[in-house]
């Protein structure tokens, strides 16, 4: 790829051996008709050191990928309710069986992709439109609550970090067992700081499941791996993580 | 031809900002008599002939599989319309 990386080139100056092993891992990202951050979060897996396998909604195989993101954007359009239809694509349920299976795949749902992993049941809960009805796009803070899941154990647990935030159906919800069950679990991967930008239930931005290789947040990692294209803070790369988590926890044969 | 209606409301204790953006439009045009509004969504279904038990029940499973999500929304009539 012509683009590399001012990160990469450096994660691989840092070990070169290691960064050859990360090249190794595959991580699919999947194309709905409508997906519209797919090929923001194949450039954030390349940055970080991974190979992005590019996967379209209607395959019916997973392309042999050890993990998979399901990026942002208005797959149909949103028709229907957001995520609702894509949920029934030929590769979802290839994606849920993988994800549910003892290999446990490592999926990342983005936006849409958390929309469509709630749609699927592979998280629980829904999101609906934002509490004060307007679609709202801001560098937003968020807390690693969990950072033992494949797609945060690049952060300190307790950890600040500021993504770009960008929705109209960001509030999420579950009923009152279900918050309780996942704050017990220690399933709240990511909550709001400072300010809750959509009315999220408990200020809660991400979810994992209980084995933590699924995650889903609403937002946005992806646009937050590079210097001088993410927000101000922290140079710009807090989403990295996510991204190189995976990649270690896979290379590292941790499960 | 028959059509089978499928009518889906968003869950009581979950927000319609629809139906409050239109409950608070309803009084600027003089309809002062309703206090509040609850918007959902009707499917009408079209079968190319009669409508089985088991074609209504096929409606019935699509209605909670991908016409309703039920952690947000409940399926509050299912029903055939002839033509």
């Amino acid at each position: 790829m012509t683009e590399l990386p001012l990160i990469g080139e450096a994660a691989a100056a840092a070990d070169a051996s290691g960064a050859r092993e990360l090249a190794g891992a595959r991580i699919g990202v999947v194309t709905f008709p409508g997906s519209l951050d797919d090929r923001d979060a194949a450039r954030a897996v390349r940055l970080a050191g991974g190979t992005a396998v590019s996967l379209w909604h209607a395959d019916t195989v997973l392309a042999d990928v050890d993990a998979v993101v399901i990026p942002g954007g208005f797959s149909y359009g949103d028709y229907l309710r957001a995520g609702a239809i894509s949920r029934f694509a030929p590769l979802m349920s290839k994606i849920v069986d993988a994800a549910n299976s003892d290999a446990k795949l490592p999926v990342l749902g983005i936006c849409n992709g958390f929309q469509i992993l709630t749609e699927s049941h592979l998280l629980p809960g829904s999101m609906i439109k934002n509490d004060h009805l307007k679609f709202l796009c801001r560098d937003q803070v968020l807390r690693v609550e969990n950072n033992s899941t494949m797609w945060t154990s690049d952060y300190a647990a307790g950890q600040e970090i500021t993504i770009p935030l960008k929705n109209q159906d960001g509030q999420y919800i579950a009923d009152e067992k279900t918050l309780d069950a996942l704050e017990a679990e220690g399933r709240v991967a990511f909550r709001y700081v400072g300010f809750n930008p959509n009315g999220s239930r408990r200020d809660i931005a991400g979810i994992s499941n209980a084995a933590g290789n699924v995650v889903g947040l609403m937002p946005h990692p992806e646009h937050a791996v590079e210097t001088g294209y993410g927000p101000e803070s922290n140079a710009g790369t807090d989403g990295l993580g996510f991204f190189t988590s995976v990649l270690n926890k896979l290379v590292g044969g941790a499960k | 031809m028959p059509r089978i209606v499928v009518d889906v409301m968003l869950k009581p204790e979950i927000l319609d900002p629809q139906g409050k953006a239109i409950v608070g439009a309803l009084p600027r045009l003089g309809f002062t008599s309703f206090s509040a509004v609850r918007q959902g969504k009707r499917f009408e279904l079209t079968v190319d002939g009669e409508v089985t038990d088991a074609i209504l029940a096929q409606a019935r499973e699509a209605a909670e599989t991908l016409l309703s999500n039920p952690v947000i929304e409940d399926v509050v009539n299912v029903e055939v319309v002839e033509a």
